[in-house]
């Protein structure tokens, strides 16, 4: 599905990413894991077509496309998703009417028409309910007054409304008491079906003791420096990232 | 996209009624003396007692200066060098509208705004000016059956002269300030309109200005009367070709209202604004002003305001009847070089009289806008309340937005509340819309119609489709 190729990614002429090289199949969840500084939210921005980086060499396959050369909008039409560590506040739009423009624009791009609006509500009350979101929320302008773990929340509920087919989570378990881990991640694992691949993007083993990855890769540096399954998790967070820095550099 | 092509995008928008109308006009030459007073008056066949008031409010004109207090930038502007009359040389005493020459008919289409019987906006009576003249009114007759008069001014001078006699300046004194000054002593066309006692006006009226001729200035002169217990909505649409040199438009509202009465004046002004390095637009400098004189009575102004490379306006209330209530929603959007120094004044001299304030500016490009406010509440005022919101949005970091409210409150027992917001749609916002699936385009506009929507609900229906598409096509083309 997603097949990242010797990766270079620059901003402002500084080297972030030298050399990334990573398969995702359907079916699979990634974690990258990493110190602070390699790179592991560059990816994340790079993937879903944020300005402001530059790709010096490398490309990205998405299901048989160049997904480099797409319009952000089209990727996320053609379901990728991006759960951001920092939520933007929009204000003077409901949650609900922006939802309702994203699903009409991937329909629109499906050759659909629009979502019947008695349909939409009820699939919206169903999957605020899974990530255990105050529907009074719903009609609140996105995100403004919504507490750290509200917007997370809302992000992870708008990733089961929008059911990508790639999704991608950039520190969603940062800030979260241990309740909202949990629903968080219940959430991801609703997601979790052999058509589609999840990417996590974690500082702490923590979030995977709830979302069991079937890979886990170490960013540092700028390159995938050692993959391995979930109990190099657990090696990282017993031994810390200074051993495989030590090996990475020698 | 970079915040910066966005930017650029944004204000490298095509004015869509930019065209020129291939006409023959009969066009005084360049100049302002008494001449060309005494020549106007005369075109238009006035009374003794309107061509005195002109010279007057001439010779007062000529003593003033044009104000500086506000926020813009203004080239010097040449008085000598404006024509103060033009009109179409087909122009003659018309039967019906059939008659009216099809180059024009063909203008208003081109516009949005046909005039021809079949073609016409359902419900909506239409007075078109086209320079200096009115070209045509329609659904006269249906009006007149019930009582309403809606007809150019300069028709009204000659069909209803007590009224426009009783009326003319009662609100906006000729000496009020220097363009109002201007307005009295050129003013060539404009829609006077009287609703009668009790009576609910059965359309809404509307009329469309329309700026042709090189070098002209425009300079209407509006008067709606609304007497006790009546009830009209107006709405008035503007337009101008693309051109290099800035024109002048100089009007002046006048509303009068009665116990009772209700008068909803809209506006939808599209001027030309001028390229995207600020040469040519069009110079929109207007007094509006309208007097509650009744109990109960109410002035509901509402403006969207996309066009003019200078906008300098200020609609108001004097709520003189007890119970008065006065209204001013206002959304301008300055994109390009465009600047705006728009608001109100609401003056509170009866008791309990109450006005609310909505301001929404969206400043993009290079755009410059100010909100100007005044809530004065006399002594009299007992129990008067205010409730002013005054919101900016920022498109790009290039533009700018300022907020000067003015309160002067004379009455312990006035209630006055103030709320002012600036936000800005940030690069992060459209990202955060794009990963959702929603372009840039479209982003913008869901952003800004949050944004506006409190003041868009206040738009007549008929109107409200033709306003959302206005400021769509003032903001699209943002994807590059």
């Amino acid at each position: 599905m997603l097949s990242i190729n010797n990766l270079h990614v620059a901003v402002d002429d500084k080297a972030i990413l030298k050399g990334v090289d990573l398969t995702v199949k359907a079916g699979e969840v990634h974690a990258i894991m990493g110190p602070n500084g390699s790179g592991k939210s560059t990816l994340c921005h790079v993937l879903a077509g944020r300005p402001g980086y530059q790709v010096t060499q490398g490309g990205v396959d998405y299901q048989g496309a160049d997904l480099l050369a797409l319009e952000p909008e089209i990727r996320a039409r053609e379901g990728l998703f991006l759960a951001f560590q920092y939520p933007v506040e929009i204000p003077g739009i409901s949650n609900l009417y922006f939802l309702k423009a994203a699903i009409n624009a991937r329909r629109k791009h499906e050759g659909k028409g629009p979502m019947p609006a008695v349909a939409f509500l009820r699939m919206v009350r169903e999957k605020a309910a899974c990530v255990e979101l105050d529907e009074g929320l719903l009609n609140r302008s996105l995100n403004v007054g919504f507490s750290g773990g509200e917007k997370k929340r809302n992000e992870i509920f708008q990733m089961l409304v929008l059911e990508p087919t790639l999704a991608l989570l950039d520190e969603t378990d940062s800030g979260l008491d241990i309740d909202a881990l949990r629903v968080v991640a219940e959430g991801v694992n609703k997601l979790r079906s052999e058509g589609r691949a999840i990417l996590l993007v974690t500082h702490y083993q923590r979030l995977l003791d709830y979302i069991v990855p079937d890979y886990v890769h170490v960013l540092a540096g700028g390159r995938i420096v050692r993959s391995g399954d979930k109990d190099l998790a657990h090696k990282l967070e017993a031994e810390g990232y200074g051993w495989i820095e030590n090996e990475a550099s020698t | 996209m970079s915040g910066n092509q966005l930017v650029k995008a944004i204000a490298a928008q095509d004015y869509k009624y930019g065209f020129v109308t291939d006409i023959e006009s009969d066009t005084l030459p360049p100049g302002l003396d008494e001449g060309v007073i005494r020549f106007i008056s005369a075109k238009k066949n006035e009374p003794q007692w309107l061509l005195d008031s002109r010279l007057k409010a001439f010779a007062r004109w000529k003593t003033m200066k044009e104000p500086d207090w506000a926020y813009l930038n203004i080239a010097p502007i040449d008085y000598q060098s404006i024509s103060y009359y033009s009109a179409p040389k087909s122009i003659k005493k018309l039967g019906s509208l059939d008659e009216v020459d099809p180059k024009l008919l063909e203008t208003y289409d081109k516009l949005g705004i046909p005039l021809l019987e079949q073609k016409r906006l359902a419900n909506v009576a239409v007075d078109a000016v086209f320079d200096s003249v009115s070209v045509g009114t329609t659904f006269k007759d249906t009006l007149a059956e019930a009582g309403v008069i809606f007809c150019p001014i300069s028709e009204a001078v000659q069909s209803h002269p007590e009224l426009v006699k009783k009326y003319l300046g009662s609100v906006v004194p000729a000496q009020d300030n220097f363009f109002s000054a201007l307005n009295a002593a050129v003013f060539t066309d404009g829609s006077f309109v009287y609703i009668p006692e009790g009576v609910t006006s059965p359309m809404e009226l509307s009329t469309y200005f329309r700026i042709n001729e090189r070098n002209t200035g425009q300079f209407e002169r509006t008067l709606i009367i609304a007497e006790a217990g009546s009830y009209v909505s107006y709405l008035e649409g503007c337009t101008a070709p693309e051109r290099d040199e800035n024109q002048l438009h100089a009007a002046v509202v006048e509303l009068v209202v009665f116990d009772d009465a209700e008068i909803k004046y809209s506006t939808v002004q599209n001027w030309y604004p001028g390229d995207e390095e600020g040469i040519g637009g069009i110079y929109n400098f207007v007094t509006k002003r309208g007097a509650c004189r009744g109990a109960r009575s109410k002035i509901s102004w509402t403006q969207v305001e996309t066009g003019s490379a200078i906008t300098w306006k200020y609609p108001s209330c004097v709520l003189i009847g007890d119970d008065s209530v006065g209204e001013f929603y206002s959304v301008a959007l300055t994109n390009r070089r465009q600047q705006a120094d728009t608001g109100t004044k609401m003056i509170h001299i009866g008791k309990n009289t109450r006005s609310t304030i909505i301001s929404k500016g969206i400043s993009a490009g290079r755009g410059v806008q100010c909100y100007r406010g005044l809530v004065d509440i006399k002594k009299s005022a007992v129990g008067a309340r205010n409730f002013s919101q005054c919101d900016s949005l920022l498109i790009g970091d290039e533009c700018g937005a300022h907020t000067f409210p003015y309160l002067e409150i004379k009455n312990p027992r006035a209630q006055v509340e103030h709320e002012a917001t600036t936000s800005r749609i940030s690069e992060d916002q459209l990202f955060f819309c794009q990963q959702r699936g929603i372009g840039v385009e479209e982003a913008v506009g869901i952003i800004v119609s949050g944004f506006w929507k409190d003041v868009f609900k206040e738009l007549p229906m008929e109107f409200a489709a033709e306003a959302t598409q206005l400021m769509a096509v003032s903001l699209e083309g943002t994807v590059g």
